[in-house]
C-alpha cells in the first residue's frame, strides 16, 4: 500500500536528532526522519533498541533532552497539550476498563477528548455495530475484540496520527489479520499510522519501516527498498542481521 | 518402543462455565521437541498447569514419564523443569542467586546441573552479581531457562517462552533448544509465533481449549485442501477488496509481502485458478501484478481450520 499521491508532500511526523539520556545511557541517539501523513509506519527495534522511549516522547509522555520534533504540525516542546489531543495511543497492555461496558469506555473516553454527548452516542452507535460487538463488560470479551475496540476507541475524536505500541501480541492469524485490515481502513481514510510490532511479516504489510539498533535508526526505508539494499528475501533476515548483538 | 514421555487422554477443565481445555489428547515419545501453537485463551498455560501436577484436570487422565499427574505428583515434580509464561524469577536475587535457590530447592547444585545448563548459563555468567530486575528481557529468559534445568530434569515445559521477546532472541532461544533436544532432554514448549515451530520434531495446533491438528511441522500445510494462491501489487488494500468481492473467493488474507487468496473449488487446478485470479484483477485496474500458486504455511493451514464463525468473510 502507498499512500494517497496528494497527500505525500505532507508530513505527520519530522523528528529532528531528537535524543534521550537516562544518567550515562543514551536509549535514543540523535535520531531523524519523518513520516507523510496516511502512511502505514513500521517502527521496529530489539528489546531495549529505545523503541518505547522514542514513542514516549513522541506522544508527549517524556521530555526530549535534545534535538526537536513536529507532530500533526505542532512543536513537541512547546505544544504538548495541543498534540495530545491530535494523536490516539493505544499500548500492547490492554487499555480499556475490564469492569466497565463497551458504551461505558467510549463515553469515557470521548469525554476525556471533549467529544459531545451527541458525538459519543452517534460514534458508539457506528462502532459497536461496524465490530458487531454487544454493550457487554469489556472483560467479557475474547482478547482479539478487546484490541478491535481498543484501537476503535483511539481513533475516537479522529486524531491525525494513531500510534500503536505492540497491538497484536497474543492474538489468533485471523484476528490479527483482521486488525490489519482496520488499519488500511484508518489509513485509507487519511489517518497516519505508527506501529510497532514482533511479528515480522507483519513489518511487510507496512509503507515504510524504520529498524532502531542501540538508540539510533539504522535503517528506513519500503519493505522493498530495504530487502533490495540489504540483499536480504525478508525483513526478518534483515531484522536479524542488524538487531543480533555481536 | 519405548513408553511415551506424556500421554494425554480426553482432558477437560472448566474455570467457571468456561472450558479452558475441551477434551485434548495426544502423547509426546522421549526426546522429543513437541510444540503447542496456538493464540491466547487456545488452553496452552492450562495445560502445561496439568502436566506439571499444580491444577487437576475435570476428567481424563494424564501421565508424565509414565506416572499420574494426580496420583504422583510429588514424583513427577522432582524430575520436570517448568518455566512459566510469567517470569519465575526472584528479582531482588542476584543471577547466582537465583540458581543457587532453585538448585536448592531441588537438593541440588550448580555444580551437578552446570553441565546441562552450560550452554544458556555461560552467556549470562558474567552477569552473577546483578540483580535479576536489572537484567534485560533476552538475559531474564536465558536465567529462566537454566533456573528450569539446573536440577537436571527428565523433561522440560516451556509456556510460551518467546512471547513478548524480539525475533533476533528468539531465534537464539529457538537455536538452545535445538542443543537441548540433541542432548535427549524431552521438551514441550509452547508458542503463539507460528513460523518458530519450524524446529519442532511435532507440532500441535491449539484453539479454543481443542486440538485442531497434530503432525510434523513440514506436513502440516500439506493437509491444505483448496488451491491457494499469492497475489503481490500495490494498493494491497483495495486489491484485498476487490478480490473479497470477486469470483470464487473462500478466503482472502493479507499475508507477508502480499494477499493470500483461497479459491473455494476444491481440486480445481492451482494454476489455472491463479490465471484466472490475474485475469479479474486486470479487468479492475490492478497492473504489475504476480500472482502464483504457493504451498500453503502452518498459518494459513492454522487459519483454515479456525471455527468458521471466526474467520472473516
Amino acid at each position: 500500500m502507498t499512500a494517497p499521491a496528494a497527500k505525500s508532500s505532507e508530513q505527520a511526523i519530522v523528528v529532528n536528532e531528537l535524543t534521550r539520556k537516562f544518567g550515562d545511557f543514551t536509549a535514543v541517539d540523535h535520531i531523524t526522519f519523518d513520516v507523510k501523513a496516511g502512511e502505514v509506519f513500521g517502527f521496529l527495534g530489539a528489546n531495549g533498541a529505545g523503541k518505547t522511549t522514542a514513542i514516549k516522547m513522541l506522544t508527549g509522555l517524556l521530555a526530549p533532552t535534545s534535538g526537536d520534533a513536529q507532530v500533526a504540525g505542532l512543536d513537541l516542546k512547546s505544544q504538548t497539550e495541543q498534540i495530545r489531543q491530535r494523536i490516539g495511543y493505544m499500548s500492547q497492555r490492554f487499555s480499556l476498563y475490564e469492569d466497565l461496558t463497551v458504551r461505558e469506555n467510549i463515553a469515557l473516553y470521548g469525554g476525556i477528548y471533549g467529544l459531545t454527548d451527541k458525538q459519543i452516542r452517534e460514534r458508539s452507535d457506528v462502532m459497536i455495530q461496524t465490530l458487531g460487538l454487544t454493550d457487554d463488560l469489556v472483560a467479557k470479551l475474547p482478547l482479539g475484540w478487546k484490541q478491535k475496540l481498543a484501537f476503535s476507541v483511539a481513533l475516537l475524536h479522529e486524531p491525525a496520527i494513531v500510534f500503536l505500541d505492540e497491538p497484536t501480541g497474543g492474538v489468533d492469524p485471523i484476528t490479527r489479520r483482521q486488525f490489519w485490515e482496520m488499519i488500511y481502513s484508518a489509513a485509507s481514510r487519511g489517518t497516519t499510522v505508527f506501529v510497532t510490532t514482533h511479528y515480522m511479516d507483519e513489518a511487510e504489510y507496512c509503507d515504510r519501516i524504520s529498524i532502531m539498533v542501540d538508540g539510533k535508526i539504522a535503517t528506513l526505508g519500503t519493505p522493498l527498498e530495504l530487502k533490495k539494499q540489504w540483499n536480504v528475501p525478508t525483513i526478518d533476515e534483515l531484522f536479524v542481521r542488524l538487531a543480533r548483538p555481536k | 518402543m519405548t513408553a511415551p514421555a506424556v500421554v494425554v487422554t480426553d482432558v477437560h477443565k472448566k474455570f467457571g462455565a468456561a472450558p479452558a481445555l475441551d477434551g485434548i489428547s495426544f502423547e509426546v515419545s522421549p526426546g522429543e521437541l513437541f510444540g503447542l501453537v496456538g493464540p491466547d485463551g487456545a488452553g496452552k498455560t492450562t495445560l502445561f498447569r496439568i502436566l506439571t501436577t499444580l491444577i487437576v484436570p475435570d476428567s481424563g487422565t494424564a501421565t508424565v514419564l509414565g506416572l499420574d499427574v494426580v496420583q504422583d505428583l510429588w514424583a513427577i515434580r522432582s524430575r520436570v523443569g517448568y518455566m512459566p509464561g510469567r517470569f519465575s524469577l526472584y528479582g531482588d536475587l542476584t543471577v547466582e542467586e537465583n540458581l543457587k535457590f532453585f538448585a536448592s530447592v531441588f537438593g541440588t547444585t550448580i555444580q551437578k546441573g552446570y553441565d546441562l545448563i552450560a550452554p544458556v548459563y555461560r552467556q549470562i555468567e558474567m552477569f552473577n552479581d546483578r540483580r535479576a530486575d536489572a537484567l534485560s528481557g533476552g538475559m531474564k529468559q536465558k536465567l529462566a531457562l537454566s533456573c528450569a534445568l539446573v536440577h537436571r530434569p527428565d523433561i522440560l515445559f516451556l509456556d510460551e517462552p518467546t512471547t513478548g521477546v524480539d525475533a533476533v532472541s528468539r531465534r537464539e532461544f529457538w537455536d538452545q533448544l535445538d542443543t537441548l533436544r540433541d542432548s535427549g532432554l524431552t521438551i514441550i514448549v509452547s508458542t503463539p509465533y507460528m513460523d518458530e515451530v519450524m524446529h519442532c520434531d511435532r507440532v500441535a495446533l491449539m484453539q479454543g481449549g481443542r486440538i485442531l491438528q497434530i503432525d510434523p511441522p513440514a506436513e502440516i500445510g500439506s493437509r491444505y485442501s483448496l488451491p491457494l494462491i499469492e497475489v503481490i501489487g500495490s494498493d494491497r488494500y483495495r486489491m484485498l477488496l476487490a478480490l473479497r468481492r470477486g469470483p470464487h473467493a473462500h478466503s482472502v488474507y493479507p499475508f507477508g509481502i502480499g494477499l493470500h487468496f483461497t479459491d473455494s473449488r476444491s481440486g480445481y487446478d492451482p494454476a489455472t485458478a491463479a490465471a484466472e485470479v490475474k485475469r479479474y484483477l486486470e479487468s479492475e485496474g490492478f497492473t504489475d501484478l504476480e500472482v502464483h500458486p504457493i504451498d500453503a504455511s502452518i498459518e494459513d493451514r492454522f487459519m483454515d481450520l479456525m471455527p468458521a464463525e471466526q474467520r472473516a468473510s
